[in-house]
């Protein structure tokens, strides 16, 4: 394992640090303004470990909400992640030892930067790559909330607009494999898919129709997706 | 709420959230062989998924005004376009971020 792995591995994450540091700082201000304070951060932060989900549990821990709801609430948001370690098994397959972490710590981002094919990495340092990637990741996160929590009041210029880093890097990720595959025929399946369910359903509630619509277009339409699978 | 009810609602949601991430590698990486339909989705999936969290980011743009899609579309096609013409993701992503602000702050 060279040096070079590393260096790569904290290149990659820069623009996951950017959103996360930002992301989790407005976390761990909201999160001490409804009560709870660092200790609070740094355990959810740790222990959760999901962006919108640790936004949605400050509400749900402000209004009293029964277990049952908590529990639902969480399988919801979370359900995608689901979607995610479908995809990630032949990559993890025989990740040893890192295995738990790596499947434990697959954020949307973290899942943005493994997903794609890896250049300029050997076969051999490959998990240890995807493990650099995971673990800065949290870093990052954990950083963020606990600056929000502790020092929140005190940012001196206006970071408004500044969560467009995690948009923007999706947007990236989303064109390079799409410079780098010939069939778009998945690209485009979840493009509109989500678009339309997003028109039908509203801002809320459209994740798990998106999901399962985008599930049914991809296996029936198998035969279109011909050279991607080749890939 | 008390202390106590905080503390099992933060556990709950560790671990549901810990349960979906595990199960697919439950269901389906114990075997020799992954199914053919799972290896299917694991190599088109994250182009879909991909779309799919672009479109989830912009999910609330309105186009009543102007400044509800606007500054969206601008600083996107700039991301994407700068990735296009240079393949630099920092750049991309940098420059990208710092029009959107500028668009939200300044403009809109």
């Amino acid at each position: 394992m060279g040096k070079g792995v590393v260096k790569k591995a904290f290149i990659d994450t820069i623009p996951v640090m950017t959103g996360y540091v930002v992301l989790g700082i407005g976390f761990g201000i909201l999160l001490r303004t409804n009560g709870y304070g660092g200790l609070w951060a740094l355990a959810m932060s740790v222990f959760i470990y999901a962006g919108s989900m640790q936004y949605a549990g400050i509400s749900l821990m402000a209004s009293s909400a029964s277990f049952i709801t908590v529990a639902l609430t969480t399988l919801m948001v979370n359900c995608r992640h689901f979607f995610y370690g479908i995809s990630m098994i032949d990559k993890y397959k025989d990740a040893g030892k890192k295995k738990p972490y790596l499947i434990f710590a697959l954020t949307d981002e973290t899942y943005s930067l493994v997903c794609k094919d890896i250049d300029g990495v050997d076969e051999k340092d490959l998990k240890k790559y995807y493990l650099l990637v995971s673990a800065f990741d949290q870093v990052y996160w954990v950083t963020g909330s606990l600056i929000g929590s502790l020092l929140g009041a005190i940012i001196p210029f206006s970071t408004e607009g500044i969560d467009f880093s995690l948009t923007a890097l999706f947007i990236t990720v989303f064109t390079d494999q799409w410079l780098h595959t010939k069939n778009h025929f998945a690209a485009i399946s979840g493009l509109i898919a989500t678009v339309l369910m997003r028109l039908i359903f509203g801002a809320d509630n459209f994740l798990i129709p998106s999901m399962v619509l985008i599930a049914v277009t991809l296996i029936m339409g198998r035969k279109f997706a011909g050279s991607e699978v080749e890939k | 709420m008390s202390r106590a009810h905080a503390m099992i609602s933060v556990a709950i949601m560790a671990l549901v959230t810990i349960m979906i991430r595990f199960l697919p590698f439950v269901i389906f990486g114990k075997k020799q062989n992954t199914p053919k339909i799972i290896t299917y989705l694991g190599k088109v999936l994250p182009h879909a998924i991909m779309a799919m969290l672009v479109v989830y980011c912009l999910k609330n743009i309105s186009f009543a005004s102007v400044g509800g899609f606007l500054p969206e579309l601008i600083a996107g096609a700039a991301t994407a376009g700068l990735y296009v013409w240079k393949k630099n993701t920092l750049l991309s992503i940098g420059l990208g971020t710092v029009i959107y602000m500028l668009l939200v702050q300044l403009v809109f």
